[in-house]
């Protein structure tokens, strides 16, 4: 058998190859000799053999056949073999095959190898690609070799101690003692990796990081005389002495000053320094002093260094270099949340940055824009917002018109205003809007009587051109069905009214419907405009009659029962249909499932990630009556869907009852439209993004449940039609008196045969003289019927003093519970 | 933590990979493919950093490129890892590479990638930075050359000129 080509030949054959299959084939000849020759168990060639496959390897090829053989050559004495075997082995082997395990015995007799690359090779393999099984019987080895005085192996221990840890958390004591002069070493290398090894090892372990807080002085030594120490040739990186060393530990001194104040107070002096003293002309020092800032965030730092911090963003954000830029953009996104006001300075730099060329800016500064919106500078932001909407890529038109939306919700300073931003992204990014948003801006209309006319007016001239844009004709079509009596009728506050006919508005609802570009929802939204026009328009009844009974052979199923029904309510129930197509009435803004919804939080803005609420049990002192029994409020701030279903079984012994979260999302476009918590489906029933059309003119009369002390809280009631035994209870809770009361706290207890769910309170400050008030939805499920009876508690502070009180409510009327 | 370092040319053929974090090897490829999409649409201009895409992004990975001549270096980095500084490390390993190779270009990497492979590994160990003393890894680089050197020259064998 002819000695197998080197590997440099076979690179250049492959690469005479002209086509992917002729390539294909030369490796497939490649393979099958390298095969045989594995075969023959020839030591000479092994290595070059598998030196080929790893190219082939690398260029896609499969070359699982060649594991057994790299562990061959980690077993070898020659270094070259060695060499190639192991790194064959990192790019081959991993945890999933049992070969690896095989590996273990060679590794530890390398690890003691008398020539330091042989056990820095294995020093290097076991860090890569180490088991955890790997781990526990090696860790005796590494940790062994992290007190050597030799600086290469040491550096290289200290990784590999990092991947152990991660792979067996339970090891890092054993690494402890050998940390304890690892900060004495001279040899960059080895500090750059001891500091590492500490990062993780706080990371993981609060203990440890308690445990570490003692080595700040040092690491602060360590930086300092970094920073002095002037020119140094071997560490020098565009005239920055060793940046990556103190880019490292401003790192760790973050984690170690974090909610610490003395770590802070000790690192404050340091951390001005370098912000002032670093070079700023060169990526070098803005790594350094980026790393900087988000210490000083972090940290308990004193308000003047924080200041600092965020104007030297500010300052990021003008340089002319894109990197930077980006990563003060990032970095301004984190620090929004806890320091709102110093970013609102640099709005406008922002907001420029809003029409840079570079997509990933763009991105970072629209995120940041949402998160600065507020209720004084909306009218400013949505302009720049609506104008990036407008010129912006596919990808960001939907977050965009989310944030949009989710913003003018918020703090729209006029119901017109709002309309008015809603329809001009509906026109501009149409397509690209979420589908809920037609329902949200359908209630919305209903909600704002006065403006029905101007939006039916606008909405037609919107769609007069073109009615391409799905969201935008199903809403228009809905309001013209809804409000086209106001269209015709001229009474509307624009300055150029259109004069509108029956026929032209039968017209564009004509076309909506034989138009191709129409989806069959809008099809159908359109349908149902025309039956309901029917009852308001006078002259063209028999038009729509004509209409509605094409669509009865439509081939589309859902447009032909429409069709066909409304065909009936014109023959045989004539008399009905006046009734049957009347206005609609104010729909209740339920506070519903959807992400859309406006998150009511209790004056926290932190986005904390909520963990699974603690059972109520723990929380409330028991100094109360027996059968009350106290429940968390849903006035928990942060309700973030947990992952894992919350429902917790109703307690056996019967004494505390269920707490079924908070159903709230929080209203950031980007989060993930949570599932429904798996909950007993009954409470949910009633519940679903449409929002529900109770019957308010049922007249379930309301009840003032609590009244003294120039506090009152009253009860108003739904039953939901689809769930008899679930009621609905909304309580207002005013007040009277000439002083504002804060942080109130609504807390409610049930019978044992009840159920009870609190959703969000709208705030937690009840201004004073009846000038506004807190609602706070309650449902109820009763489904034993029995009477309502209710236990309250109230908390709230008032006058400078903290105020409680509890109070019975048996007053609730007979049809909230039958 | 760094998840992977890619190196490919400007037509998309990979010249080194290497993933830090397990992915089958159709993954792997398709990662290459995908980078190599995501990186050559970017203008000159723009800045460095690029989210990463389906298959070895989320929400906390970013991909930190440069592009030398030919060929593009892109490292996959998860965010306890600062951007600035591995663009620095980039802009460190590409000067070592120069240092090895006299001059480095394109084809010293497609005839040499083992060696490229050792190199690396002095700098980046299990995903963590190990060394970035241009000086020192070279040293290394070379001692562990003469080793091999030796070898073959004590054993007498047919030559093992890779």
């Amino acid at each position: 058998m002819p000695a197998p080509i080197r590997l440099r030949e076979l690179i250049r054959t492959i690469r005479t190859a002209r086509t992917q299959a002729e390539e294909r084939e030369m490796i497939q000849k490649e393979c099958a000799a390298i095969r045989s020759s594995f075969r023959e168990e020839d030591n000479t060639y092994r290595c070059r053999n598998v030196a080929k496959l790893l190219y082939m390897h690398m260029l896609g090829y499969p070359a699982h056949f060649g594991q057994l053989e790299c562990l061959k050559l980690i077993a070898s004495q020659k270094f070259t073999d060695k060499r190639i075997g192991y790194l064959g082995a990192m790019l081959l082997l991993d945890e999933r095959q049992d070969v690896h395990l095989l590996m273990t015995n060679c590794i530890k007799n390398d690890l003691n190898h008398s020539t330091q690359y042989v056990q820095g090779l294995a020093l290097c393999t076991l860090g890569c690609m180490g088991s955890s099984e790997m781990c526990r019987d090696l860790a005796g080895e590494v940790e062994k070799l992290l007190k050597t005085s030799n600086s290469y192996l040491r550096k290289k221990a200290a990784l590999c101690a990092v991947h152990v840890i991660r792979k067996v958390p339970e090891l890092m004591e054993m690494f402890l003692p050998a940390t304890k002069n690892l900060l004495n070493e001279k040899n960059h290398g080895v500090l750059h990796t001891s500091v590492v090894l500490l990062t993780e090892m706080c990371e993981r372990s609060p203990d440890m990081l308690s445990h570490f807080r003692k080595l700040v002085p040092q690491l602060v030594r360590i930086l300092k005389n970094l920073i002095m120490s002037g020119y140094s040739p071997e560490h020098d990186v565009s005239g920055i002495s060793d940046p990556f060393l103190q880019v490292r530990i401003l790192r760790l001194l973050r984690i170690l000053g974090r909610n610490d104040d003395d770590s802070s107070e000790a690192m404050n002096d340091i951390l001005a320094q370098v912000a002032t003293n670093t070079e700023t002309s060169k990526n070098v020092g803005n790594a350094i002093l980026y790393e900087t800032v988000l210490t000083i965030m972090d940290i308990k730092s004193e308000s003047g260094l924080r200041v600092l911090a965020i104007n030297i963003l500010g300052r990021f954000l003008l340089n002319n270099d894109k990197n930077i830029r980006y990563v003060a953009l990032t970095s301004l996104l984190k620090t929004v949340q806890t320091d709102h006001n110093a970013v609102q300075r640099h709005r406008s730099t922002i907001v420029d940055c809003l029409k840079d060329l570079d997509v990933s800016i763009k991105r970072r500064a629209m995120e940041l824009s949402f998160a600065l919106v507020n209720g004084n500078n909306i009218r400013g932001m949505m302009k720049e917002l609506l104008y990036f909407l407008d010129s912006c890529e596919p990808e960001f038109k939907a977050d965009c018109a989310s944030g949009i939306f989710l913003a003018a919700e918020k703090y729209a300073p006029s119901k017109r205003w709002h309309i008015d931003t809603i329809m001009r992204v509906l026109t501009t990014a149409g397509s690209y809007v979420r589908d809920d948003a037609v329902p949200n801006l359908i209630q919305l209309i209903t909600n704002s009587m006065e403006m029905h006319a101007y939006t039916v007016q606008k909405l037609y001239k919107a769609i007069l051109g073109d009615y391409s844009q799905q969201p935008l004709v199903q809403v228009a079509s809905w309001c013209m069905g809804e409000y086209g009596d106001l269209l015709i009728s001229d009474q509307c506050e624009e300055e150029e009214p259109v004069q509108v006919t029956e026929e032209e508005v039968l017209d564009i609802l004509e076309s909506v419907l034989i138009s191709n570009m129409s989806a069959s929802v809008t099809r159908g939204y359109a349908l149902t405009a025309i039956m309901k026009l029917s009852t308001r328009f006078t002259c063209t009844v028999n038009r729509i009659k004509k209409v509605v009974s094409i669509y009865g052979s439509s081939i589309d199923v859902e447009l032909q029962q429409r069709a066909v029904e409304y065909n009936a309510l014109f023959k045989k129930y004539d008399h009905m249909r006046s009734a049957l197509l009347e206005r609609m009435p104010v729909m209740e803004k339920v506070t519903t499932n959807g992400p859309t919804e406006i998150v009511q939080t209790n004056g926290e803005t932190e986005p904390a990630v909520l963990e699974t609420k603690p059972p109520p049990s723990g929380l409330q002192p028991t100094s109360q009556a027996n059968d009350l029994l106290d429940l968390l409020g849903g006035n928990d701030i942060t309700p973030v869907i947990p992952t894992a279903p919350t429902s917790k079984p109703a307690s056996a012994g019967g004494e505390l009852l269920d707490l079924l979260g908070d159903l709230n999302l929080t209203a950031s476009p980007a989060s993930v439209a949570a599932p429904q918590i798996s909950q007993p489906p009954f409470l949910l029933d009633g519940l679903s993004s449409q929002p529900l059309f109770n019957d308010i003119a049922a007249g379930i009369p309301s009840i003032t449940a609590y009244s003294k002390n120039g506090l009152k809280i009253d009860f108003t009631f739904e039953r939901s039609n689809t769930n008899p035994s679930v009621t609905v209870i909304t309580i207002q809770a005013s007040n009277s008196t000439e002083l504002d009361m804060t942080d109130f706290v609504f807390q409610a207890a049930v019978p044992k045969t009840f159920q009870l769910q609190l959703l969000s309170p709208s705030s937690s400050i009840i201004p004073a003289f009846n000038t506004g008030t807190i609602t706070q939805v309650i449902k109820v499920l009763n489904p034993q019927k029995q009477q309502l009876r209710m236990r309250i508690k109230l908390t709230y502070n008032h006058k400078g003093s903290a105020m409680q009180d509890l109070a019975e409510v048996n007053n609730f009327p007979p049809q909230s519970w039958q | 933590m760094i998840k992977a370092i890619l190196i490919f040319n400007n037509h998309g053929k990979p010249r080194l990979s290497k993933f830090y974090q397990r992915y089958s090897e159709d993954t792997q490829q398709q990662i290459i493919r995908e980078t190599f999409h995501l990186v050559s649409k970017r203008d000159e201009n723009v800045c460095n950093f690029l989210e990463g895409g389906l298959l070895i992004g989320g929400s906390d990975n970013k991909l930190i490129y440069r592009h030398y001549a030919t060929l593009y270096f892109v490292f996959c980095v998860d965010s306890s890892e600062s951007e600035l500084g591995i663009l620095d490390l980039i802009q460190v390993f590409v000067e070592t590479l120069d240092k090895c190779f006299e001059n480095v270009c394109e084809l010293d990497l497609i005839f040499h990638v083992d060696k490229v492979h050792n190199i690396l590994s002095e700098m980046v160990m299990g995903g963590m930075v190990l060394e970035t003393n241009m000086n020192e890894i070279v040293t290394q680089i070379d001692a562990q050359n003469k080793l091999e050197k030796s070898e073959t020259f004590i054993f007498q064998s047919p030559r093992q000129d890779r």
